[in-house]
């Protein structure tokens, strides 16, 4: 059996990585600056998406809630963001606008919500639908159906030289500096803060956490608003380099769904690693095959859910 | 009491109010599970016969009002409202199978419709395509049972793929798959025609009446639209649906019963998928032609919001919540702004789920122990206590 | 339970009643149901095509053929399905007399099917350009008096290669309006010698365009862009900070008011750049200036200067208008005498004379353009010079155009 079980192992990675390793080897004899610029955009895409998604799967690892309000949440930051930049011209406090003002929805949301749905996953979930509906219409109806741009310091909008592709857009490495900066804040939060040991043992097991003497409801409040918050953040970036309009809250809904399936529910690591794969996978579609490119993130959610059906690093709920 | 009656008794709590059920072992119905392990099969002579009596007066009533309506309105209530309120009607039903009754809710319901329909564009005769789709051109007595069976192979592939996640999970995938297969069909030039999809997918003319005109469609789909719901009412009452609800109340009891708890979930798919295929056919059907905005995220959560509205707890909330949600769609227009429609539909979803999550039908049902006698007793009925 | 039972044969009564009433129309009142998108993508260029309705009624005295003339507006999402069922209500439960819409492509070619099934009233246009409407399976009663996306790009093939633009690298959404915008385009430049090496064709809604912009070769003169709205400006952006500097052709929509308008910085590297269109800002002709200052007399809220939905709304509603003063206002016997009259109607509108083919779709003239600066800092298109007559053959023999069939992916090819 044991034989048997890294047989298949050993055969999978082989089916999976040598096709792989053919390609980079054609890729970069043909033309290699296509693919080095590809592989930088699918690792800056990755890192946005990362942000994205970091906090729909911070709140549903806490609290079992699938938020599917976090799109309109990153659209709903990216344009108080926008205002406020708008207001006062500051790129940086576009920024804080646009976390804050997701964290005090998502914060509201939670206290006078979802609070009393304890335990009603689906009834929350049916819940977050609805909001979103209703949210993306408001905004329509508020800000219209026109693009919107923000106006980050010129600093960091242009290009910057970089090896094999000469040019590169400088905010893109910016947002991977900054993914990195937030993922590093949420480890340093999570396993290093009071709060965040509470946050961690309520994932392992929720009953225990309150057992314990733990003011759950005020644990669960602050996640969900530091998860919405990361949301608006990620707007605000977002929206800086892909500009602001309608149907972006689907989009990024999307997005975040299939990372946290492809890296597992409920970690932050596996918003990490699912990130990178779609990230790596819709850039090199788009670049090499962009009539399916769009096909072959959902390929790999696919294949992730028949092998390995708690994502990449996740594990099965208590 | 007789048995009779507990099972009705029994069979009424256990569809009920599928929210407020706390996840875990600890709130489960031990009544439906042990149903499930001990009740004998129901045969078909004795459901029959069960059904015959169960039937009340005012279902002969709305029987006879849905018999008689295309002869009493106009066509466009015929086709638009009525025909158009069943065919969703169909699709949501077997979101409200899987859902309700099942408790798996799944997005991919009209992802299986678009699936069905497809086929039968693609097998069937459809018009030229700008993108360089060709149909098959074969005549629709064999591209529509194709259409069905490669729809529910599809949601048959769709259960397999989520069943092995917790419940809740099912909503996150199913929504993502029904998403892929919009972009497949958008991006897929060759075989699903892309953005513009097929046009002049035109219903046949069988025995002289054309199915596209306003009367045969009606009945056509009200013919399947029964058919469904009955066989869901009778499947319901046999013994794979009271399995399928007891693994809803505790499937880690069920398994240990020895239920095969994987596959009465794909099974239970698969069945929704059927119901859903001949609800995408009928689409197809009635909106002549089909194209990726008909599979898209709006109408995907077009078909989750019917069935909320209609109410999860018995097989005719979703056509309920059809035709209260096909009256709003086409005559909100009139009396708020145009272009509000969707915030309204968002307001009435969210009120519902917040206020009834029944539906309709919850609203109803407390509306009724509100104003019967004996109300006292009735009303813990509304409120499912374990 | 007897009071459930009379609640539900009550309610089942008063619903019946609902379904038999429908509105009571009075005989010297014509109403038009006017159809463009409120909701979706093209939310607000919808918007503007209700204006453009609404002006053309009211510079009309709101009256034709002597009688009254009522709007009845509704909406769809840019989903075909949606169309058509916004249509049918129209047509079947408000029972309009004529049906103008739908605004973009795909609705076309459903609304064109659906009229066949209505062949005794008249539908016309809204500002949907596909080639298909009226080229496959024309509708007899569907009438276009706005020519569409292929016949908007002739004349700008030649400005290319003029410009000295030999080698050239497109990128353009994968559905059928850019299909016909590219072939408009391409018939007349790969005709005289011009080479489009790689076609990027990227889906609707592409937000992220860093992998296609680096797969631009280096040394193509031009590149030309068939994006709109959002695509564009994204496209737009990336590819400067990409360090892309070649200069650009634009499809209709790529450059047009409300990309140029867009809430964040201006785009100077758009200055300049070539475009074609059936209509644009800078047209010097009274008729155009007339137009422009009656729109924005009417209407506070709307662009600073008509956009292509609000023009094309217009001239089909004009060509309504004019139709019903022509057989003065008579709709009997299937609307027989407005047809024939709208067949054969020739008219001015703002933007050049239009009249129709044989298909019921219109020749008309189509405006090349560049992107200029006016003096109150704002962009707009400057007109060059315009090809009138254009027809559906897009300046191609007929037997030549037919064997090209009609624009997609690999049609017209010359790499």
């Amino acid at each position: 059996m044991n034989s048997s079980a890294s047989f298949w192992r050993w055969f999978w990675v082989v089916v999976i990585a040598v096709p792989i390793a053919v390609f980079i080897v054609w890729a970069n004899i043909t033309n290699p600056r296509q693919f080095v610029s590809t592989l930088l955009n699918g690792v800056t895409l990755a890192a946005l998406y990362f942000l994205v998604a970091s906090g729909f799967t911070l709140v549903f690892g806490l609290m079992r809630n699938v938020n599917l309000a976090h799109g309109s949440l990153y659209l709903f930051g990216a344009y108080m963001g926008w205002v406020v930049g708008d207001a006062t011209e500051n790129w940086f406090l576009a920024i804080a606008a646009g976390f804050a003002s997701a964290a005090l929805v998502g914060f509201l949301l939670q206290i006078s919500v979802f609070r009393f749905m304890q335990g009603q996953e689906l009834r929350q979930t049916m819940v977050t639908i609805g909001i979103s509906i209703v949210l993306a219409d408001l905004m329509l109806w508020w800000f219209g159906g026109e693009i919107y741009s923000f106006d980050p310091p010129r600093a960091i909008f242009k290009s910057m030289p970089m090896l094999v592709v000469n040019k590169y857009p400088t905010y893109r490495v910016v947002v991977l500096g900054i993914a990195i900066v937030i993922g590093l804040v949420l480890w340093w939060f999570l396993n290093r803060t009071k709060v965040g040991m509470m946050i961690r043992a309520g994932v392992d097991d929720r009953n225990m956490l309150a057992a314990s003497g733990v003011n759950v409801q005020r644990v669960f409040a602050i996640t969900f608003a530091i998860g919405a918050g990361l949301a608006g953040f990620a707007g605000v970036i977002g929206g800086t380099a892909l500009s602001i309009s309608p149907g972006e809250d689907t989009r990024y809904l999307m997005a975040s769904l299939v990372v946290v399936i492809v890296g597992g529910m409920g970690s932050i690591p596996g918003a990490a690693v699912g990130a990178l794969l779609i990230g790596l996978a819709e850039q090199f579609g788009l670049a090499y095959a962009p009539t399916y490119g769009v096909v072959f993130t959902f390929v790999i959610m696919v294949l992730v859910l028949a092998f390995r059906p708690t994502g990449i690093l996740g594990r099965r709920a208590a | 009491m007789s048995a009779a009656q507990w099972r009705r008794a029994m069979n009424s709590s256990a569809g009920g109010n599928a929210w407020a059920r706390p996840a875990g072992a600890s709130a489960s119905s031990p009544a439906v599970v042990a149903r499930a392990a001990s009740t004998p099969p129901v045969g078909a002579s004795v459901a029959f016969g069960e059904a015959i009596r169960a039937i009340r007066f005012r279902h002969v009533v709305i029987l006879l009002a849905v018999l008689i309506y295309p002869w009493v309105a106009t066509p466009f209530f015929v086709y638009q409202i009525g025909g158009q309120a069943l065919a969703l009607g169909l699709i949501a039903l077997s979101l409200t199978f899987l859902g309700g009754y099942g408790g798996m809710v799944s997005l991919a319901q009209m992802a299986t419709a678009g699936v069905a329909g497809y086929m039968v564009a693609i097998f069937g005769i459809a018009g030229e395509a700008q993108g360089g789709a060709s149909s098959l051109g074969w005549p629709w007595w064999i591209a529509v049972p194709i259409g069905i069976a490669i729809a529910t192979l599809f949601a048959t592939f769709v259960g397999w793929l989520s069943v092995r996640t917790e419940g809740i999970y099912t909503i996150m995938i199913t929504l993502a798959i029904g998403v892929s297969f919009y972009y497949l069909v958008q991006q897929n030039y060759s075989i699903f025609g892309g953005h513009e999809g097929f046009n002049e997918v035109h219903a046949p003319t069988v025995l002289g009446a054309n199915f596209s005109h306003a009367i045969p469609y009606y009945y056509l789909a009200l013919f399947w639209a029964l058919t469904g719901y009955f066989f869901i009412k009778y499947l319901l009452r046999a013994p794979f649906g009271v399995a399928l609800q007891g693994v809803r109340e505790n499937a880690r009891r069920m398994n240990a019963l020895g239920f095969d708890v994987t596959a009465h979930r794909i099974a239970a798919y698969s069945i929704a998928g059927v119901l859903a295929g001949i609800g995408g056919v009928l689409m197809v059907w009635y909106n002549g032609r089909i194209s990726p905005g008909t599979v898209g995220t709006g109408p995907m959560l077009d078909i989750l919001i019917i069935a909320v509205l209609g109410g999860m707890r018995h097989p005719i909330g979703p056509f309920i919540g059809a035709i209260l949600f096909v009256l709003v769609q086409n005559f909100a227009i009139d009396i708020i702004a145009r272009e509000r429609f969707n915030l309204v539909i968002g307001v009435v979803f969210l009120s519902i789920v917040l206020f009834s999550p029944d539906g309709l039908l919850g609203l109803w049902g407390y509306v009724r122990t509100r104003f019967q006698a004996g109300g006292v007793q009735l009303k813990l009925k509304g409120r499912s206590v374990g | 339970m007897r009071g459930s039972r009379i609640g539900w044969l009550g309610s089942a009564i008063g619903s019946a009643v609902l379904a038999i009433s429908g509105p009571a129309w009075a005989q010297d009142t014509i109403k038009i149901g006017a159809l463009t998108n409120l909701e979706g993508p093209f939310a607000v260029p919808g918007l503007d095509g209700h204006r453009g309705v609404d002006l053309a009624v009211k510079l009309h005295n709101g009256m034709a053929g002597g009688k009254k003339i009522q709007i009845l507006k509704y909406s769809s999402d840019a989903t075909p399905d949606k169309a058509v069922a916004a249509t049918r209500k129209a047509v079947e439960q408000d029972k309009v007399d004529i049906m103008i819409g739908p605004l973009s492509g795909d609705e076309g070619i459903a609304v064109k099917n659906y009229s066949k099934t209505h062949p005794e009233m008249v539908f016309v246009n809204g500002s949907s350009g596909a080639q298909a409407t009226t080229l496959q399976d024309p509708s007899p009663n569907f009438y276009r008096f706005n020519t569409e996306g292929a016949q908007w790009m002739v004349g700008l093939g030649d400005v290319a290669l003029a410009k000295g633009y030999k080698k050239m690298w497109l990128v353009a959404e994968d559905y059928g309006f850019p299909y016909s915008q590219v072939q408009g385009f391409m018939a007349s430049y790969c005709a005289k010698g011009g080479r489009v090496v790689k076609k990027a064709w990227v889906p609707l809604g592409t937000k992220d365009y860093s992998s296609i912009i680096s797969g631009i070769p280096s040394d193509v003169d031009a590149l030309v862009v068939v994006l709109g709205g959002s695509d564009a400006v994204n496209f737009l952006n990336q590819a400067e900070q990409a360090g892309i500097d070649k200069p650009f052709v634009g499809g209709s929509i790529t450059v047009d008011q409300t990309v140029l308008n867009y809430k964040g910085k201006k785009r100077e590297s758009l200055l300049g750049t070539a475009s074609a269109g059936p209509m644009a800002d800078g047209i010097d002709t009274p008729a155009w200036k007339k137009f422009v200052a009656d729109y924005k007399a009417n209407f506070k809220d709307g662009f600073p200067s008509p956009s292509l939905f609000a023009y094309l709304y217009y001239i089909n509603t004009q060509a309504v208008l004019l139709g019903l003063d022509a057989v003065n206002g008579d709709l009997s016997n299937k609307q027989e005498k407005l047809k024939a009259a709208l067949a054969k109607l020739e008219f001015d509108g703002p933007a050049g004379h239009i009249k129709l083919d044989e298909n019921r779709n219109a020749i008309g003239d189509t405006y090349i353009t560049e992107v200029a600066k006016a003096a109150d800092g704002s962009f707009y298109n400057k007109v060059t010079h315009v090809v009138h007559d254009v027809s559906e053959t897009l300046g191609l023999p007929k037997a030549d155009f037919q064997k090209m069939g009609l624009g997609n992916r690999d049609v017209p090819n010359c790499p």
